[in-house]
């Protein structure tokens, strides 16, 4: 893709997936971002907590090329790949997936074809009008469906899912296409118990493979999968740590009790 | 969507017939595999059937019998027919753009009027000198007292020429509109107004004399096609058959694109386009591609038509026209192909002969048909029909 960084920048101290550095961004004066820097290693797993209007969903909107930054950029893997740069499809092309709040699988296709949209492959169109599936991509469908737990529901339509059932299909579409970093927007949100036990240990079993992020408001949840969280609070970062530290952080306290 | 199960049945039909041996084997097996996929075994029957019934039954049945038989189909219904399936072609292409790609397109009767005057321009070239004024010159230009002929007619006289312009003129019209609207992300209800406005911008343009297309009288009082007469019963039935093949075969292009992956993708865009962007589609090539290409097979079928009408005016490209096709569509039931075809030749037949029978009825029928396939038919008849099928079924297994 791009010469190694390390001939072309002073290598990070660490193995990093993603960062994003002095980001700002503002709409009609209202700094929604400001000066936020996050580091992300390679196979992490992350928690992005925040009360609403801590600018979680504007800094992933940054991040997948929706919103673009007053000031600051955001790289992957190397200082040569700025995503600020970057359209939204390009972004995904390269490796970053997101996972909406709601879950957005495509309603009127197949479980099945939900991955097969999703899988990385040539995605211009003629590729399109003329190619098939390979083996290998059906094998790493076949593979994905196995990881998410839908193998039995291929030829059901994705709209007649359950929901718990919609957002696992999500996160496998994210993992057809082999992404290098995974965005996560509150994945548990209306799930059951059982639901959210499962989706945890599916998130966890994602952590090493792929850098994952995710924004959730259920503190239970977080705990649950965490090992490193980052709390923002009206665009900045408030604090930065594992969950007991932010736990027992007097600053997240007073923001999310508002004592 | 139905093509899913059939596409992993015969992937698991093709896993059972073992390792394949030569690369030619393995090539077979994917045309195949892909033929399955555009039809299952008894659907393809259906369509043999069908096309064997409009291009070989019918033309046999107007040609072979004696006139006084039951089983001869006069004359007159052959160009009638032949109009029918010029605009189900037209529909296929409708369904194509709105059905699968959710662009409702209230444009059509452009590309498909623009189509007509490529070829209507061929067919006034071939006059040849025997017009009323016995000019070279289309008799309009000798009208309006010119004395050339302007610079866009020149080649006109060459048949290959003059379809290529049909469909290509149409075509980059097509793919300048369609980049400069799908770029700036316009869709939904504002796309079809715009959409609306070009085509009846087009028709004010074509309404003026200076424009060199006829004005409002368009071009007509053609002769002959590739040097034979247009008045004889066996050109029209050339025609006629010419444009049943046309149809099959645009019919299983359709079919062939909306069973692709690219209509997988259409079909995402439609229901969800943001999300589709996200998953590395460019919804604006799929987009320009699908918008495009329906544009020109509109314009195929209204090359095809204008011969069997023996007229083109501007009066093709109004907003109407446009949204009469999209009605079509409706009624038969979108993104299915099938359902497009039946609309436009139930609504088509009712037309022919309300506006016969009934003639300040149609506008109305047509308007209240709209109303109530929209409330109570959202998937057309088509729609209707399968829901009536499952409802049997249900009630056979629950007595």
């Amino acid at each position: 893709m791009t010469p190694s960084p390390a001939t072309a920048t002073p290598p990070p101290a660490t193995d990093l997936a993603l960062w994003v550095e002095n980001l700002t961004v503002s709409f009609d004066g209202f700094k929604a971002l400001d000066d936020v820097t996050l580091l992300l290693e390679r196979g992490e797993l992350r928690c992005l907590i925040g009360p609403n209007g801590a600018g979680k969903t504007t800094l992933m909107d940054v991040i997948t090329g929706k919103t673009r930054p007053d000031t600051g950029g955001v790289f992957l893997e190397s200082r040569l790949n700025d995503l600020t740069e970057l359209s939204e499809c390009r972004i995904a092309e390269m490796g970053v997936g997101r996972k909406f709040q709601r879950p957005t699988v495509f309603q009127g296709h197949t479980v099945y074809e939900n991955c097969e949209l999703a899988l990385h492959a040539d995605k211009r169109v003629w590729r399109s009008l003329f190619g098939g599936l390979t083996k290998a991509q059906k094998a790493r469908i076949d593979q994905v469906l196995g990881i998410v737990g839908l193998r039995d529901l291929r030829d059901r339509l994705a709209g007649l899912l359950a929901h718990g059932q919609k957002q696992w299909l999500e996160i496998g579409m994210l993992l057809c296409h082999d992404p290098k970093v995974l965005l996560i927007d509150e994945p548990v949100a209306g799930m059951t118990q059982p639901e959210m036990e499962r989706t945890a240990e599916l998130l966890r079993s994602l952590a090493g493979q792929h850098t994952v992020v995710v924004v959730e408001h259920d503190m239970q949840f977080v705990r649950s999968i965490a090992r490193k969280v980052t709390v923002l609070h009206e665009g900045r970062v408030l604090a930065e740590g594992s969950m007991d530290a932010i736990q027992s952080n007097p600053r997240v306290v007073e923001v999310y009790l508002g004592t | 969507m139905g093509s899913s199960s059939e596409v992993s049945e015969s992937s698991q039909m093709l896993a059972s017939e073992g390792p394949t041996s030569s690369p030619r084997h393995e090539r077979l097996t994917a045309v195949r595999e892909r033929l399955r996929q555009l039809h299952s075994g008894r659907a393809w029957i259906a369509v043999a059937v069908a096309a064997f019934l409009g291009c070989v039954l019918i033309p046999l049945l107007n040609a072979v019998p004696a006139r006084q038989s039951f089983l001869h189909v006069p004359d007159y219904l052959i160009p009638l027919f032949g109009k029918f399936l010029c605009f189900g072609i037209a529909a296929l292409a409708m369904d194509l753009v709105w059905g699968y790609a959710g662009i409702l397109s209230l444009g059509h009767a452009l590309f498909f009027a623009l189509g007509g005057y490529g070829m209507g321009m061929y067919l006034m070239r071939a006059i040849r000198g025997e017009g009323v004024y016995r000019s070279n010159l289309p008799d309009f230009m000798v009208f309006l007292d010119w004395k050339t002929l302007p610079w866009y007619w020149r080649g006109f006289e060459s048949f290959p020429f003059a379809i290529t312009m049909a469909l290509v003129v149409p075509g980059l019209l097509a793919l300048v509109f369609g980049y400069l609207t799908f770029r700036s992300r316009i869709r939904g209800v504002y796309l079809s107004i715009v959409t609306q406005a070009l085509t009846y911008a087009a028709m004010l343009l074509f309404f003026q004399n200076a424009t060199g297309f006829g004005g409002n009288n368009g071009l007509t009082d053609f002769k002959r096609i590739l040097g034979y007469p247009l008045q004889l019963p066996s050109t029209k039935l050339a025609l006629y058959v010419v444009s049943a093949i046309t149809l099959v075969l645009v019919y299983l292009l359709c079919r062939y694109i909306v069973t692709s992956k690219l209509g997988r993708v259409l079909a995402a865009i439609r229901d969800a386009e943001l999300k589709t962007r996200f998953c590395g589609y460019e919804s604006t090539h799929y987009k320009l591609f699908v918008w495009t290409l329906s544009a020109m097979l509109c314009a195929l079928a209204g090359a095809l038509y204008v011969p069997q009408v023996g007229i083109i005016n501007p009066s093709e490209m109004q907003p109407s026209n446009s949204i009469e096709m999209a009605i079509w569509v409706a009624v038969g039931g979108r993104a299915s192909l099938v359902g497009a075809l039946v609309g436009a030749w139930l609504i088509n037949g009712a037309k022919s002969w309300l506006t016969a029978a009934f003639p300040s009825a149609w506008l109305y029928v047509l308007g209240g048909l709209f109303v109530v396939v929209t409330l109570f038919l959202p998937r057309g008849l088509v729609g209707l029909a399968s829901l009536v099928r499952r409802r049997k079924s249900e009630g056979g297994k629950q007595p």
